[in-house]
């Protein structure tokens, strides 16, 4: 992106967090970059069939959210969710196992990687509709309310989702309802291949649509998840006060195509070279070093990633492959497929 | 003893008992509190149980749908009023890729014990986008179950089922309906998803209908017993759950086998139903399955274009004779 289509700076990073939060969250970025990583390698294998969308280069969206986050609260995410799955705890073997299609997938292999769902961590979600699941996270949050326990729900959409009239019936029934709803949006500039800014009335998607709903705009740079992080938490707190929606536009970048098969050819080579220059990973470790962080420890969060990674992909492949016997199962509560009696 | 309700009234009623058993059963659509539903059939509820339990909300079906599902997965029991049928379109998204597979595709994370509540189907001259039956779409997703009650009792008693239940349920009002009356059980009244009822015990033919169908099956099964044709009616009163042993039972019995639905032709639930039967009735039928719909058309206003489109007592009684001839 040039900088004329930014309005508004992004926000600065304050750096309010301790020290120990901070190294949690390069670890979160870490794990999902090693993730993401293998998960194209198994691709490439053919071991990862059908499609899947990476959050190679937004990881410091799902990291600075995250940690602004508590493990009551609810998280809905998109096809591109393997970020967010991880980040709520979802276990990476079930998450490689789901992509692989293993008996032992995070959903017995029925969802795939554009449906990663780990309820037990309260991550509602990977929904594959664009926007759809902006209206759904109001419902938890409708019902935290209603329920009167301080839940947020939050969800994370692509730039994409802010021209579906999904997303502005959701907007407006949170702001109506007040709702303690946080809508990210991870802008990372392509609507799958078009540049959002082609095909959208307005620079930014997603903040200058939110005085519509009277919500104050909200540009973080969402390479930087101590902004981003500050952001969440400043939109959590507001959320769970009783404050209302909040809607934050994190600008990003995916350092890959939009899926598994596109290559990302129609992105200047100079747009790439200057957003890879701004990969939120190098740029966290050398801000966190810079601050004291000793190389070592950043060093031990990185093998350890790997070593995670390697154990989980060798015990997802050596998985059985989803049982057809299970092929009817959970279509209805009483747990299989029939609509006779 | 039992009490005589209109279909409208019954469904303030049956949704008052589940809301006063259950503190998790919420509602919510388009004018259903302060105006009380523009079928006034939600009439009461904000009154009797406040503004948290009861909302307004804008139009914006697809907003509706999301809340009502997100609160389901994390909750509570919505039931959400989609006002006309014929906005599930709107929001087709959220039923069929959304509400529909999110318990298969988190292979049973997530279970979401909703109602949706419609005002469906035609005979009140509104035109082909406020007049159609869908249950025809919505039978045709996995995922979903489907209730079309046909007098105020089951209305009362479906409703019950379907707020209880940890599915989710396409509740079908039949707009024509709302005004009839019928009697409703003293105390609570909770029926069961999936059973058919015979209306009509008959010998000759079965008629299965669904809905406002029923009653003109019933009226077309009375003209006939006068020629001596003794036709059973079948009210199949849920789609999914199919009541298939009900069926099965009816053909054995007579052979003969009608239907009479009120939505337009093809892929209608007859032709599921007749295949069902041509599968595993065939050695009962004694004629060919004849089907009794509106023509492959959009309804239209006018009352006699509408009257000749949506299948009479006449045009039933015609069909069931013609096919016993």
């Amino acid at each position: 992106m040039s900088n004329d289509t930014v309005k508004r700076p992004p926000r600065e990073a304050e750096g309010s967090r301790g020290a120990e939060a901070r190294v949690e969250m390069y670890r979160a970025q870490v794990r999902v970059r090693l993730f993401e990583k293998e998960a194209y390698n198994l691709f490439l294998q053919n071991l990862v069939k059908g499609t899947s969308h990476l959050a190679i280069g937004q990881e410091a969206v799902a990291a600075g959210v995250s940690a602004a986050l508590r493990p009551d609260d609810y998280v809905f995410a998109t096809y591109r969710g393997h970020a967010h799955a991880i980040s709520r705890g979802a276990p990476m073997t079930a998450c490689f196992a789901e992509l692989m299609g293993r008996e032992s997938g995070l959903m017995a292999g029925k969802g795939g990687s554009m449906h990663l769902t780990y309820a037990k961590g309260n991550f509602m979600g990977s929904y594959a509709i664009v926007g759809a699941h902006l209206t759904i996270a109001n419902g938890a949050a409708w019902s935290a309310v209603y329920r009167g326990t301080d839940q947020v729900a939050v969800a994370f959409f692509g730039d994409g989702a802010t021209n579906i009239g999904a997303f502005h019936e959701a907007l407006n029934l949170a702001a109506t309802w007040k709702l303690p709803v946080v809508f990210v949006c991870e802008n990372n500039l392509y609507m799958e291949y078009t540049p959002i800014s082609q095909v959208t009335a307005v620079a930014q998607p997603a903040a200058d649509r939110a005085s519509a709903y009277g919500l104050p705009p909200v540009l973080v740079d969402g390479n930087d998840a101590d902004a981003v992080h500050e952001a969440a938490t400043e939109a959590v707190e507001r959320a769970r006060s009783g404050g209302g929606p909040s809607l934050v536009e994190a600008v990003t970048y995916r350092h890959g195509g939009h899926s598994r098969a596109d290559p990302g050819k129609y992105r200047p080579d100079e747009e790439v070279a200057e957003w890879l220059a701004k990969d939120p990973l190098p740029r966290y470790r050398t801000r966190l070093q810079g601050e004291g962080v000793e190389a070592p420890l950043l060093d031990r969060i990185e093998a350890d990633a790997r070593d995670e990674v390697d154990r989980a992909r060798e015990e997802a492949k050596a998985a059985p492959p989803a049982d057809p016997a299970h092929l009817e199962t959970e279509v209805f509560s009483y747990g299989e497929s029939s609509w006779r009696r | 003893m039992p009490q005589v309700i209109t279909y409208r009234e019954a469904v303030a009623v049956g949704l008052a008992q589940e809301m006063e058993r259950d503190p998790s059963v919420v509602l919510i659509g388009e004018d259903i509190a302060t105006a009380g539903g523009v079928f006034k059939a939600t009439a009461g509820l904000l009154e009797k149980f406040g503004p948290k339990r009861v909302r307004d909300t804008p139009i914006s079906e697809q907003a509706i749908l999301g809340a009502a599902m997100g609160a389901a997965m994390t909750g509570l029991r919505p039931v959400a009023e989609l006002m006309f049928a014929d906005f599930v379109s709107v929001c087709h998204d959220l039923v069929v890729n959304q509400i529909a597979k999110a318990r298969y595709m988190t292979n049973g994370q997530i279970s979401l014990p909703l109602v949706v509540r419609f005002g469906n189907g035609g005979g009140l001259r509104f035109g082909a986008q406020h007049s159609q039956s869908v249950e025809g779409w919505l039978m045709a997703v996995p995922g979903l179950k489907v209730v079309v009650p046909s007098t105020p009792a089951d209305v009362v008693g479906l409703m019950a089922a379907a707020v209880r239940d940890e599915d989710p349920v396409m509740f079908l009002e039949e707009k024509a309906l709302y005004p009839t009356s019928g009697e409703v059980p003293e105390g609570e009244h909770v029926d069961e998803l999936g059973t058919a009822r015979v209306r009509r015990a008959g010998s000759d033919a079965s008629i299965f209908a669904l809905g406002t169908m029923v009653h003109r099956a019933l009226g077309a099964a009375g003209q006939l017993a006068a020629e001596g044709i003794d036709c059973e009616v079948v009210d199949l009163r849920s789609l999914v759950p199919l009541d298939v042993s009900t069926v099965a039972a009816s053909v054995a019995k007579t052979g003969r086998v009608f239907t009479v639905e009120e939505g337009p032709r093809l892929c209608g639930w007859g032709a599921e139903l007749a295949s069902i039967v041509a599968e595993e009735c065939f050695y009962d039928l004694d004629a060919p399955v004849r089907r009794v719909t509106t023509p492959h058309i959009p309804l239209p206003a006018a009352d006699s274009l509408e009257d000749a489109a949506i299948p009479s007592v006449e045009r039933v009684v015609a069909v069931v004779r013609e096919g016993l001839g």
